[in-house]
């Protein structure tokens, strides 16, 4: 039996965005088990990063308990979450949030520098196949290839978690396939849980597990008995 | 090198003109106070090493003629540590190939050579000898001004007689730091010489053997100063003195200090301001520029570096702005600190300088700079740190906007939508406006502030030599001279208008406050030298009482109406009392005037006179000089052409360079701000402008959007900062009033107009530099990514 790594008991979140209350997540409960590849699908605004976002220490929920481990993460502190962040999270966000002033290299070098055992920054950048242009500015890069410096930047950590909000989301198909196929390596390769968060319905095919949202809550979950490889999808 | 600290530095030189901008702002405000605080010190401790190396006097007096056996007795005064008597005299002086008659204030060198106090500090040749009658020592300016060398010779009228005499030395005297001539208001090298000859030849020509004309003392450090000048008036009351007098009256001591007085008093007024304006539009900008960071600060939390790590690199990428503006500040007010030195070092005859080290303002500017600049970055960084690291990467939640009074009162069908787009943007953030405003409106301020010297300038020399003193020429006689003397020089060639004035030096005295000048007499409906009164009307002196200028005025606590006390320190001394008749608003020294029959009638004299103001026909001036040469009552001629020339040459260089140098300073902060503005304003709205490109608005519709925003901050700040100019005006204008000199409050339309004119063009500059960003935008980029 696995070990399961996340742990959320009615967990909510109510934003004030401007004069509006949005009621982003209510009352989810969910398992996650370690090495466990899930995609969230669901329409905008349905919770989906709101869930995520928590899940990676990036924000807190309004009410609910959420646990990594035998960790409660609600209720930690502003520095426990940071080192939440720093030992055990990757984040691959959908447009990419590479610093511009730094290079392939350098933007994965910004996260080796401060974990605790991490890969060379070569190394990380030669599991998405983008080690001939580690010395490209984000700028020189397109976009397929800036969202593989993202993934190397996250799994360069080695992190226990990697969690990617619409990682294709600014991508053509046959990028996109590339950097699911780069994630879907990573797991096989470093056995990291990865929560994949996307509008496209194919990927879900790479998951073992597809948590469908709507209005804040999880709706369906679907598990998939058989994992394809990427190089197997389409859109 | 972490990687943070490349992207420290890849930052700096992407945002290299922001950078420079803002440094260039620091630098502004450093400059202003190392160069004004530093040139003050340096002139001040030249002064002081000059004073004490050189043994300045501490009390003169002079008297008609007195033994030499009285010296020992003024040493018996308690306190007096030294005393040295002498032979002082003025004489006029032909000098060849210069037409107009020179004056020469003759001091005996003692047998021994060199005297012990206020001793000479030779730049050139020797000391004349003790029996050669004919040689002289000149000072270094006159000398300069006439192109003299040792060997050279020039004539003089010594006490009626013409004599020959040949330059051996050139030196400096620490009693003639400022040279001026008698009824001179500003030195003229070339027409006024302090000439050193021995005692022997001095005594013989103005039979004065055994005698002395003039005494200096120099003092213990515990002496009472005011105790020692009464035990020598005393003394010398029955040798025609009595008017003995401290450092404090003694004009080269007296105007060196104004003058120094002026520079401490403008390094304690616009440095500060400029300062603390730089230090406020620095922490504005730089609070934006964070601001602007966002997203960045909202990743590095997310990827897991702390707060304190996130802080410290935006806390070293501020410093380092912040350091290169010290350094160039430094580094330049440390440049233009020795310029202004030297300029006044100059001015002022010093035979050395000595360049004060300042550490103490190098640090208080890098300090208050730094301080400034970390507290701007602090203020954002506080507020985006706090937020969770999912939103500070998310844009800001849309800003509730509301519709502004102008959608309200139907004035929005009036406005484009594109103004309402400005309008309701500046009105959603209303204080980070209203600093936007505020420190565009310093900006002005400053300009004006520092055009408002140069104004004052102009306005001093219109007043003073083209409405109050409006002859061409004042004669002054050695002895005064009974009133009669006005026919001879009414007959003179070239004499068109002739007025007599009298001049008696006076303690004027209003309860325990007194204070050492002139009085001088006029005849009724003087029309020559005149007085003005505060509304440029011309004062009639009344019969009785005294008019005083307005600041002796304050000086004494004395309004019209008020009576004070009067020493009479000419003739036979008397103490009398007077009423204020008048209050004079003048710009040069305290003066009190009154009318000359009623002075007589105070002095128990017939009317004399100590000089007459002339106007000449312009045609005949060479006969008159030559004319004057032959008076030998004569001891000197003031020309008010001359002076205003050397007014404009002297003081005024000065005082504009400084204005010149403060007005290039706030310039170049007036820019860095406008610049910082203008870049940060497209940073800001970056992903509006490009929507609107986006939209089908052309280059040019997007970039006007981008400018009328600015437009309107630099033109809202303008009135406050008219407003806020006058205000520091004022302040410079009662910081700079000395008992010498005043300036007065007048901030012309133009000042307003061109401070006005240069934020404006300042403005067009970086709109041209910034546009072009406008031109480079990458639609699909910006849409894209980022927010």
């Amino acid at each position: 039996m696995t070990e399961t790594i996340f742990r959320a008991r009615s967990l909510t979140r109510t934003y004030l965005t401007g004069e509006v209350a949005v009621h982003a997540l209510r009352d989810v409960s969910l398992d996650i088990q370690a090495g466990e590849v899930v995609v969230m699908l669901g329409p905008s605004g349905s919770g989906k990063s709101t869930l995520l976002n928590i899940m990676g220490g990036l924000d807190r929920p309004t009410s609910g308990q959420l646990f990594f481990r035998n960790t409660e993460l609600t209720a930690l502190g502003e520095r426990g979450l940071t080192l939440y962040r720093r030992e055990h999270v990757g984040v691959v966000f959908q447009f990419y949030n590479l610093i511009p002033s730094l290079t392939a290299y350098e933007n994965v070098a910004l996260v080796t520098e401060v974990s605790a055992n991490p890969m060379r920054p070569d190394e990380a950048l030669a599991l998405v196949g983008l080690e001939p242009r580690r010395n490209h500015f984000p700028a020189q890069l397109s976009g397929g290839e800036q969202q593989r410096v993202a993934i190397a930047r996250a799994i360069a950590k080695r992190p226990e978690v990697l969690l990617c909000d619409e990682p294709t989301g600014a991508l053509d198909s046959k990028t996109g396939i590339r950097v699911i196929d780069a994630l879907v390596n990573v797991n096989t390769q470093l056995g990291t849980t990865t929560l994949i968060i996307t509008h496209n319905a194919s990927i879900h095919a790479v998951a073992d597990r597809v948590l469908f949202f709507a209005d804040g809550s999880i709706s369906k979950i679907q598990v998939n008995e058989r994992r394809l490889p990427a190089a197997a999808l389409t859109w | 090198m972490t990687t943070l600290d490349t992207k420290l530095r890849r930052d700096l030189r992407r945002l290299w003109g922001q950078v420079l901008a803002i440094a260039l702002v620091i630098a502004g405000g450093v400059a202003s106070l190392v160069l004004s605080t530093g040139s003050f010190r340096s002139l001040d401790e030249t002064r002081t090493a000059y004073y004490e190396r050189y043994q300045f006097a501490d009390v003169f007096a002079e008297v008609t003629r007195a033994p030499k056996t009285l010296v020992t007795r003024i040493a018996e005064i308690s306190g007096v540590a030294v005393v040295e008597a002498r032979i002082a005299k003025l004489a006029l002086l032909d000098i060849p190939e210069f037409p107009e008659p020179a004056t020469g204030r003759f001091i005996s060198l003692p047998e021994s050579g060199s005297p012990l106090l206020n001793r000479l500090y030779m730049r050139d040749g020797r000391l004349p000898g003790a029996n050669d009658l004919g040689e002289v020592l000149v000072n270094e300016s006159f000398a300069k001004a006439h192109g003299f060398e040792p060997g050279d010779r020039f004539s003089a009228t010594l006490n009626g007689r013409k004599r020959e005499l040949t330059i051996v030395g050139i030196a400096l005297s620490p009693e003639y730091v400022y040279a001026i001539g008698p009824g001179d208001r500003m030195p003229d090298d070339r027409r006024f010489a302090v000439i050193w000859m021995s005692e022997r030849a001095l005594a013989e020509v103005f039979g004065l053997e055994g005698a002395f004309s003039s005494v200096s003392l120099k003092l213990m450090p515990d002496a009472v100063e005011t105790e020692v000048i009464d035990a020598l008036d005393d003394m010398l009351e029955p040798y025609g003195g009595g008017a003995a007098y401290g450092r404090k009256d003694q004009t080269s001591h007296a105007y060196l200090e104004h003058g120094l007085d002026m520079l401490r008093n403008m390094s304690r007024t616009l440095p500060p301001i400029f300062l603390v304006v730089s230090a406020f539009l620095v922490n504005l900008t730089l609070s934006r520029l964070v601001a602007l960071e966002r997203e960045q600060i909202g990743l590095l939390k997310a990827l897991g570096y702390f707060d304190t790590s996130i802080v410290a690199h935006y806390v070293k990428f501020v410093a380092v702005v912040a350091l290169i503006g010290i350094v160039i500040g430094s580094v330049a007010g440390t440049w233009l600190g020795v310029y202004v030195t030297r300029l006044f070092g100059d001015y002022y005859r010093f035979p050395f300088l000595v360049f004060a080290d300042s550490p103490d303002v190098y640090l208080l500017a890098a300090l208050l700079s730094m301080f400034a600049a970390l507290g701007g970055a602090f203020r954002s960084l506080r507020e985006i740190v706090s937020l969770a690291a999912a939103v500070a990467m998310q844009p800001p939640a849309p800003p509730s906007f509301q519709r502004t009074l102008f959608g309200r009162m139907e004035l929005g069908s009036l406005l484009s939508q594109r103004m309402m787009m400005m309008v309701r943007g500046m009105a959603r953030k209303p204080i980070r406006a209203v600093l936007a405003t505020l420190g565009m409106a310093f900006a002005t301020a400053i300009l004006v502030v520092s055009l408002f010297i140069g104004n004052a300038m102009e306005e001093l020399i219109d007043v003073t030599y083209f409405m109050a003193d409006r002859q061409d020429a004042t004669i002054s006689f050695a002895e005064k001279r009974p009133e009669t003397v006005l026919f001879d020089v009414s007959r003179l060639p070239g004499v068109l208008a002739a007025e007599p004035y009298r001049q008696v030096p006076i303690r004027i005295r209003k309860g325990s406050r007194e204070r050492r000048t002139l009085l001088s007499g006029r005849p009724p409906g003087a029309d020559l030298s005149r007085i003005i009164d505060v509304d440029l009307r011309t004062v009639s002196l009344p019969e009785t009482g005294v008019a005083i200028s307005a600041y002796l005025g304050r000086l004494l606590d004395a309004r019209v109406g008020d009576t004070v006390e009067v020493d009479l320190l000419d003739g036979r001394r008397r103490t009398v009392e007077l009423t204020v008749a008048a209050l004079v608003e003048d710009y040069f020294g305290i003066a009190a005037m009154m009318d000359s029959r009623t002075l007589s009638r105070l002095l128990r004299e017939a009317p004399v006179a100590n000089g007459v103001h002339l106007s000449v026909d312009d045609g005949k001036l060479d006969l008159l000089y030559e004319a004057i040469k032959q008076m030998p009552t004569v001891a000197g001629v003031a020309l008010q052409r001359v002076s205003l020339v050397n007014f404009r040459r002297s003081l005024a260089i000065i005082v504009t360079t400084m204005a010149g140098i403060y007005t290039g300073l706030s310039i170049v902060i007036a820019f860095g701000v406008v610049y910082n503005s203008a870049r940060i304003s497209l940073s800001e709205h970056a992903r509006e402008l490009a929507t609107l490109r986006v939209l089908g608005f052309s280059q040019g519709e997007t970039m006007r959007i981008l400018l009328l925003e600015l437009s309107v901050i630099v033109a809202l700040a303008q009135p406050p900062g008219w407003l806020i100019g006058y205000g520091l005006s004022w302040l410079m204008n009662k910081q700079l009033a000395g008992e010498l000199m005043r300036v007065p409050l007048v901030v012309e339309n133009l000042t307003y107009v061109l401070a006005t004119a240069i934020i404006f063009v300042a403005a067009l500059i970086s709109a041209l530099v910034v546009g072009r960003r406008v031109y480079a935008l990458d639609l699909v980029a910006v849409l894209k990514t980022r927010e």
